[in-house]
């Protein structure tokens, strides 16, 4: 342990050594040919091995345990399809800057090449989807390679790394040395900073600004920024939009927290958007569901862009100052230098502009022997919102129902696939959540649709004995998609609607508990219940079938350009 | 307008796929791309000319610093430097036109490498200019193969770019080339 020490070992045995030096403690992983010399020196680890029952399912898993705790997630597979199967998991976090390793087994190195058994060109495959990746032939050179992996991954902006390791490198000798493994990194830059001149530009354009809006990302969680964000909009009196994977990073109940902005947010708080003189992008990447048409987005607004990410600047909206570097470093600076502002006017406008929204929420139409699927989200989080609940989503309709509904108070407290928007990823990551955070409460809220890409991952639950909550939003239908066939063809449900098991027996075919619920009032007592149960719990939510996420802004339609729920006390309501 | 970056990075497999990957991926145009050693045998050097405007020329530059192979990218348009295209030209020449290339390859100082009895092969280095120019002129006698290897360039003058060791948490200062936005 410790020091300069070298030690004679396997390959295998310095994969784990190196990991659990590098603070790793579980690994999400798949066992195979190729990387069973790993598995075998596995024994002799004190890390923890979770087995999923899916590739796809580990590498969610190592997902939502890098959101979960700000931590690296590892996830471990075999060669060929073990490592194919890991693609969309990997993709997933790349979009979403989340920080995971992948390891995977590969031939031996004098098989490279020549099409052997179960070999696949993973590092070709995922060259465009890691944000680097490495194909280790050497034993000597595992440790190094895990060591720069586990760096590249969380440092500046996190994204996953792969690590190929050849057979004959797990099972080659090599001489174990933690210290002289560490990153020598020449042309690597993950800690930017802007320059001073960025700053006055930056805090000139604040001090004149009428009508600002603070656009808040993902970024905010990354940088750990939480607090600096609350200081800076606070002493500014700045309202705050959120992105998805912004939510919970402010308190949804903060009086400056507008609440999420986008295809699918506030018809008022996009309008506050599309009316604002200055965009402050916290963290954020301008992404199309964003902003809408870029031609006609924020057309009056000045805009000044804080990331880590040099390449994002300018890359879809242009902007008139760019800060590139650490979110939290740079607001303590501006925090440090700005003056105390007031925006009354204009906070009280954005007051107007919210007009009819109360009366067209779904939360307030009556009770109509329906079970919506807003209902059963809103009642969710009365239910949960006063426990440390983490919410994983997956995508679609119930995902942004859950972002309107469930008020996140707190930071890496919701979940969920933003950039790639990968179906399936609910319940995997969720199982990385709670082997991340044990002592908090996880709920699954998950389509139908999704939840039957990965549920195979119900047996991981079982066997680790993860106390996991599932709510299945069940509507019959692959909701989001049948909404746009909806809308944009002529309500053509062609392939939307699902055929599907009864998932309380699934549940019971696994030993878990299961509950149905097809009325309103069934949904708190439910939750009371699975909230009260020791081990895992399934709840099938048969909500209405055709409901529609509303508002919503079309794909390419400019973002106050929205569809809006119909106003039920305005009989002849128009869509806006 | 065409930019021409000069890329310095790694010399470790695999470094020139991911630089030509990222191209592909970001839809960015290479025009030509040469990648070659240099008096550092830790160092590749690429030279990639791709038709770009300035706010895309920018937006390259920063995605091609995210592979963590890279070490710098110049971007050396417009700033005082030498690029060098070579092109090996087969023209047809026959006793009759062989005294008018060999001419015209005189007055562009370009080598003659193989002279046959209906053809001459020609060695032409230069700036991409001058090569499409003297190419021009040898199109009336039949250009029978051509090959162009793409630009290489350097900057003018004795300073150089630091490709020092940068160790791990080490700000990122370079003195010569900028690569904040």
């Amino acid at each position: 342990m410790g020091g300069n020490q070298k030690t004679t070992m396997t390959g295998a045995a310095a994969l784990w050594k190196c990991l659990e030096r590098e603070g790793v403690r579980t690994v999400f992983g798949y066992p195979g040919g190729a990387i069973l010399p790993a598995y075998d020196a596995l024994r002799h680890s004190s890390i923890r091995h979770i087995l999923v029952r899916h590739e796809q399912g580990a590498t969610h898993m190592a997902d939502g345990y890098a959101r979960a705790t700000g931590e690296v997630g590892v996830a471990v597979a075999t060669s060929g399809p073990g490592a194919t199967n890991m693609v969309t998991g990997i993709a997933t976090a790349m979009m979403d800057s989340s920080p995971i390793v992948c390891i995977t087994g590969q031939v031996g190195s004098k098989l490279l090449g020549s099409d052997a058994f179960q070999e696949t060109d993973i590092t070709g495959v995922t060259l465009p989807i890691t944000k680097h990746n490495y194909l280790v032939t050497h034993a000597s050179d595992i440790a190094p390679a895990v060591r720069e992996a586990m760096y590249v991954a969380q440092s500046g902006r996190p994204g996953p790394v792969l690590i190929d390791v050849t057979k004959d490198a797990q099972q080659g000798s090599c001489q174990f040395d933690f210290e002289a493994a560490a990153p020598k990194m020449r042309g690597y830059r993950p800690d930017l900073s802007p320059a001073g001149e960025e700053y006055d530009r930056a805090l000139a354009l604040i001090g004149a600004a009428k009508r600002p809006v603070i656009l808040a990302g993902h970024g905010i969680s990354v940088s750990g920024a939480e607090k600096e964000v609350q200081q800076f909009a606070e002493k500014t009196c700045i309202p705050i939009a959120m992105t998805l994977l912004g939510l919970g990073h402010l308190p949804a109940s903060h009086v400056l927290n507008m609440g999420m902005m986008g295809m699918h947010g506030e018809a008022w708080v996009n309008n506050t958007i599309q009316e604002a003189d200055l965009l402050l992008a916290f963290g954020m990447r301008f992404d199309d569901r964003v902003t809408g048409n870029l031609k006609t987005y924020a057309p009056h607004a000045k805009k000044i862009h804080i990331d880590i990410d040099p390449a994002e600047i300018n890359k879809n909206v242009k902007v008139d100052v760019a800060l590139v570097g650490d979110l939290r470093k740079i607001l303590l600076e501006l925090n440090a230098r700005i003056e105390p502002l007031t925006h009354s006017d204009w906070i009280e406008h954005i007051g107007q502009l919210k007009g009819d929204t109360a009366v067209r929420d779904i939360q307030n139409l009556p009770d109509n022997g329906h079970l919506y699927a807003a209902h059963v989200i809103n009642d969710l989080w009365h239910q949960t919102r006063n426990r440390d609940s983490i919410v994983v989503t997956d995508v679609g309709q119930h995902q942004m129902w859950e972002a309107q509904y469930y008020k996140h108070e707190r930071p890496r407290s919701l979940i969920t696939s933003g950039g790639l928007g990968t179906m399936g990823f609910a319940l995997p990551a969720a199982i990385g959540a709670k082997v991340a955070r044990p002592d908090a409460d996880v709920w699954v809220v998950v389509g139908d649709g999704g939840f039957q890409m990965t549920m195979a991952e119900l047996a991981t639950i079982v066997q680790e004995n993860l106390k996991v909550n599932i709510a299945i939003i069940n509507n019959g239908y692959l909701g989001m998609v049948r909404q746009w066939q909806e809308f944009f063809y002529d309500r053509n449900y062609e392939a939307t609607p699902l055929l599907n098991p009864e998932f309380s027996k699934l549940a019971d075919a696994y030993g878990i508990r299961s509950f149905v619920v097809n009325r309103r009032s069934g949904v708190i007592p439910t939750v009371k219940a699975a909230q009260a149960h020791e081990g895992p719990v399934l709840i099938d939510f048969k909500v209405e079938q055709e409901d529609t996420v509303y508002p919503m802004v079309a794909a390419g339609s400019a973002l106050h350009d929205m569809i809006r729920r119909p106003n039920p006390l305005v009989e002849t309501a128009e869509d806006e | 307008m065409m930019h021409t970056f000069v890329v310095y990075v790694e010399n470790k497999p695999g470094v020139l796929s991911r630089v030509v990957s990222l191209f592909r991926r970001r839809a960015f145009n290479i025009d030509s791309l040469t990648v070659g050693r240099t008096e550092n045998s830790e160092v590749s050097r690429m030279t990639i000319v791709t038709d770009a405007d300035t706010d895309q020329a920018r937006r390259i530059v920063a995605n091609i610093y995210k592979l963590v192979n890279v070490l710098l990218v110049d971007d050396i348009t417009g700033q005082p430097s030498l690029v060098r295209d070579l092109s090996l030209v087969k023209v047809g020449a026959n006793q009759e036109t062989r005294g008018q290339v060999l001419q015209l390859a005189e007055v562009f100082k370009a080598r003659v490498l193989d002279i046959a009895l209906e053809s001459i092969t020609l060695e032409m280095t230069g700036g991409e200019e001058k090569v499409d120019r003297f190419l021009e002129l040898l199109s009336p006698y039949g250009i029978m193969e051509m090959v162009r290897t793409g630009v290489v360039a350097m900057r003018r003058g004795a300073k150089s770019p630091t490709l020092g060791l940068k160790t791990m948490h080490a700000a990122s200062e370079d003195d010569s080339v900028s690569h904040s936005v």
